[in-house]
């Protein structure tokens, strides 16, 4: 491999790495969103305040999926990434 | 076989290659404790879907709450407890402790005595003519139950008081404060 080519590789795999964090980063704020969420719809359901469970039962929905799919994304990627290990 | 039984080219080869009894206990702490990208993120989404099992858990519990019937029972006697003062009562079952506080000549008001935080039981302040939880200094009103200050998230639980003659008839339990 060239020098060219190998620093082309370098900048690609730390965009990567980049993107990898970032998804990281989105899901730990999700999931921290998501543990507020439930507790705050306990709270209102136990106040007697039932309009607010559905809603907060779809948005938690919403949110889990969310974690899934960066999950994919991050899984993915370290596949594809071991994938391309395994070639060089 | 020690090294320096061997022949020079295998000595070389040896001394470069890991011994046999690490390939054979091949376990490593560091190795252990790793946590890949791949496990922390799968964790992550586990979580969130407990806590979406969580939610619909809530949802379901609210879909299926019967309505719930409240004994009614005479808790008082107009007049026996003076303007500011107190009385303790069980409503609606044994053990669930109440307060009853007389704000007026003809003003009384009931809470559930379970604070909303972590259950000690609250006392009226006649000073400051609010409910206290001495435990962590949450404060409720007087007038509705609701959370003035402090850790409690929801407001006590009112128990509905109606004048039946000279008796204070406790007819059911209101979590909700009226808007």
């Amino acid at each position: 491999m060239d020098r060219a080519a190998r620093e082309r590789r370098e900048v690609l795999q730390n965009r990567g790495l980049g993107a990898l964090d970032g998804a990281m980063s989105l899901i730990l704020i999700l999931l921290i969103i998501q543990i507020w969420l439930v507790s705050a719809t306990l709270n209102s359901y136990l106040a007697g305040f039932n309009e607010a469970v559905l809603p907060g039962a779809i948005i938690s929905g919403l949110l889990f999926l969310g974690c899934a799919a960066l999950y994919r994304f991050v899984n993915d990627v370290e596949k594809r990434s071991a994938v391309t290990a395994g070639k060089d | 076989m020690p090294l320096s039984q061997l022949p020079p080219d295998k000595v070389a080869s040896a001394r470069t290659q890991p011994a046999l009894w690490r390939d054979e206990f091949s376990i490593f702490k560091a190795d252990e404790s790793y946590v890949t990208r791949r496990q922390l993120t799968k964790f992550f989404a586990l979580t969130s879907l407990g806590m979406f099992a969580g939610n619909i858990w809530i949802l379901t519990k609210s879909w299926m709450r019967k309505a719930v019937t409240y004994p009614v029972r005479a808790v008082a006697q107009a007049g026996e407890i003076p303007v500011g003062g107190v009385k303790l009562f069980e409503y609606p079952g044994a053990g669930e402790q109440c307060i009853m506080v007389r704000t007026a000549e003809e003003q009384y008001v009931a809470y559930s005595q379970k604070c909303t935080h972590l259950s000690c039981a609250v006392y009226y302040s006649a000073k400051a003519n609010q409910l206290i939880c001495p435990c962590h200094n949450g404060v409720f009103s007087i007038k509705d139950g609701s959370v003035i200050q402090g850790p409690p998230p929801r407001p006590l639980p009112r128990v509905v008081l109606e004048r039946r003659g000279a008796d204070l008839v406790a007819i059911r339990m209101q979590e909700r404060p009226e808007s």
